[in-house]
């Protein structure tokens, strides 16, 4: 654990670290100073859309690819010169990788042969059939992969991986190939193998609502860095920047006026000049921000109708309506600050009426509603 | 009904092509093999098997063939494979195919005029000539059974190759990377993924220069100078020179039945390296 040439202090709990990582490929930055930890037994999402840098640092954790500068630690160990196949690290492929003149049993049990010296025949057995019970494919060991289905050969690529009992178990995209009702199943096998393991797992997907299912934190990135680490909920409750607010779930964003901030709350003026409540984040003294509130957290009323006091009042027109069963997506345009989404749940519609299109409303902008972004991106 | 008759209507230019050019001759051929000489030359009907009996007397094409055919098959490959792993592996894009192109190159020009130039490069002022500054006199090269061998794989290189490359390429370059993941050194990698995933390509590429060989009798003819003969070399000496059809059929049947053999056992090593079908591995 403790190695002379690593100046850089790991903590404790960090099974990896990126520590200003870069690639480039060329002139492609790929990843751009990354610096992350990545803790153990965590389960950890790299999310983003194509392009972002996400499948480059997985690469660098496996050891395809090694970064032109910074370092990337296993275990406090700087591994940058360390090749794939002496890493403790396992991955499931994109496409499974399997290998096709294996039978399912010969594909898991394949890295335990890889082990020199070598492992006693026996033992190689017993692990193998562990791992095929643990992906519930028992009695599929002698089977060919072309005879199994696109799930089942997921299946044998985890298997494969998890026989060696990596430090930690990279995913890449893993759930691309598969259709929507087996996604939901295999996230939630995935999850309770990772509860069950008590392995590191990283996740690499474009797929925020896997992200936010199945990841205790999640790294959003973008143009080869990182935007914003942090749980799903913070994320979603406290994006940095508008380009998280954007990715994780949906956001209404505008520009106001920073007035007053007092205990975690700040008074904005809105481009219309609309006077609103939001949440703040400390330590910040901009007066000129973005304001980040979601769809959700507003509502909709007609312009005659009562407004609860310290509800700000935005007034707007109904362009779309869509309704989408649990809840009702409408689309307005505001006056003075173009085109804003509400949500209204379905409960809330039935109770107080819904609203054509082209009709005349309020939006409805509760006091601490809303949050000052961050970061200008 | 009408599915059915579209499809013999289908496969009849192929049947009719097929009996009157493979079967018909193959007929004769064994039907000649058991009759006699005719006092003028040619082809004298009866039914002995003397002509078989008399197959000892070409024991020497038989050998040369049965054991040049194979060396020359084996060289190819060895050649081959690097070259094609190069090819399909290691080269950029951008140089693939002018190289390809520069593969095929001498097929553009006749065997015939490409093993000439051979002579000159083996005979007395060619390679030879060159042995001699370094110090190693009188090395005689030209009409010895390596210059033949060198001819044929010569000549035979590109079919080896082009299989190879074809299988090589194909190839799912994440299985090499999921090797290493799991802790294979990449020269291992290469042993247990990427030689018995192109193996494929090596069978088909030694078949078809392996049968083709066996057949020769350009190349031996021209480099062998009449010393290093093939089954080739004597089927023409038999048919255009001493005129004994026979003994020539004879020959003839005996190469087929070697040849019947070699084909059974290259389908018994496909069934097994065969078995991984190309549309699972990739996807």
């Amino acid at each position: 654990m403790t190695d002379a040439t690593t100046t850089h202090v790991p903590a404790p709990e960090a099974v990896a670290e990126f520590v200003g990582a870069t690639k480039r490929f060329g002139d492609v930055l790929a990843a751009d100073r990354i610096d992350l930890r990545i803790r153990r037994g965590e389960f950890l999402s790299f999310l983003g859309p194509s392009g972002c840098g996400k499948t480059t640092a997985l690469r660098m954790l496996a050891g395809f690819e090694s970064p032109t500068e910074g370092e990337v630690l296993i275990d406090g160990r700087d591994v940058s010169a360390v090749p794939a196949h002496k890493r403790p690290v396992n991955m499931v492929f994109q496409h499974y990788a399997l290998f096709p003149h294996m039978t399912v049993a010969q594909n898991v049990g394949y890295g335990l042969r890889q082990r020199r010296p070598r492992l006693p025949k026996r033992e190689i057995e017993l692990k193998v059939a562990k791992a095929l019970a643990t992906v519930r494919l028992a009695d599929f060991g002698p089977r060919r992969i072309w005879e199994m289905s696109g799930g089942q050969q997921q299946r044998v690529a985890l298997a494969r991986a998890i026989v060696n009992e990596p430090k930690i178990l990279l995913l890449d995209e893993p759930m691309a190939a598969l259709d929507a009702k087996l996604r939901g199943e295999m996230q939630r096998e995935l999850l309770e193998l990772q509860r069950s393991l008590g392995i590191t797992f990283v996740l690499v997907t474009h797929d925020q609502e896997e992200a936010l299912a199945m990841s205790d934190r999640i790294c959003i990135m973008g143009k080869g860095r990182i935007a914003q680490v942090g749980t799903p909920q913070e994320l979603y409750d406290r994006p940095r920047s508008r380009y998280v607010a954007d990715f994780v779930g949906k956001a209404n964003i505008v520009s106001g006026q920073i007035t007053g901030r007092q205990g975690g709350l700040a008074q904005a003026v809105l481009g219309n000049g609309v006077k609103v409540v939001l949440r703040d984040e400390p330590g910040d003294d901009r007066t000129t921000t973005e304001i980040a509130v979601r769809p959700e957290a507003l509502g909709l009323a007609a312009r005659d109708s009562a407004v609860p006091a310290g509800t700000a009042v935005v007034p707007a027109r109904v362009t779309h309506r869509t309704f989408l069963g649990d809840h009702t997506e409408y689309l307005l345009a505001a006056d003075g600050l173009g085109q804003m989404q509400v949500n209204v749940p379905r409960q809330a519609e039935r109770a107080l009426g819904g609203h054509d299109v082209g009709a005349l409303v309020h939006v409805l902008w509760p006091e601490g509603t809303g949050l000052v972004l961050a970061v200008d991106d | 009904m009408t599915q059915s008759r579209a499809r013999a209507l289908l496969l009849t230019p192929a049947g009719l092509w097929y009996a009157a050019m493979l079967l018909l001759p193959l007929a004769v051929v064994l039907i000649f093999s058991f009759g006699e000489r005719s006092a003028i030359g040619g082809y004298a009907p009866g039914f002995t098997f003397e002509q078989y009996a008399n197959l000892p007397a070409r024991f020497a094409a038989f050998r040369n063939t049965l054991t040049l055919a194979p060396v020359g098959t084996l060289a190819a490959l060895l050649i081959a494979y690097p070259l094609a792993y190069f090819l399909a592996v290691k080269v950029s894009p951008k140089w693939k195919t002018m190289l390809l192109v520069l593969v095929i190159v001498p097929f553009w020009t006749s065997i015939l005029i490409r093993s000439y130039a051979w002579i000159f490069l083996l005979g007395g002022k060619g390679i030879p000539a060159l042995l001699e500054v370094i110090g190693l006199d009188d090395v005689r090269l030209l009409n010895t059974p390596f210059a033949v061998l060198v001819g044929i794989v010569y000549g035979y290189l590109p079919l080896m190759v082009f299989p190879i490359y074809v299988a090589l390429e194909k190839l799912d370059k994440r299985l090499l990377e999921a090797a290493a993941d799991l802790g294979t050194p990449p020269w291992r990698a290469f042993l247990q993924i990427t030689l018995p995933l192109s193996m494929p390509g090596v069978l088909t590429g030694s078949m078809l220069v392996f049968i083709l060989l066996m057949g020769e009798f350009l190349i031996p003819a021209i480099l062998g100078g009449g010393k290093v003969f093939f089954v080739g070399n004597a089927l023409v000496d038999l048919f255009l020179q001493s005129r004994n059809w026979a003994f020539g059929s004879a020959v003839a049947v005996a190469l087929v039945v070697v040849m019947l053999i070699t084909v059974g056992i290259y389908t018994r090593l496909v069934k097994r390296f065969g078995a991984s079908r190309d549309d699972v591995g990739l996807m």
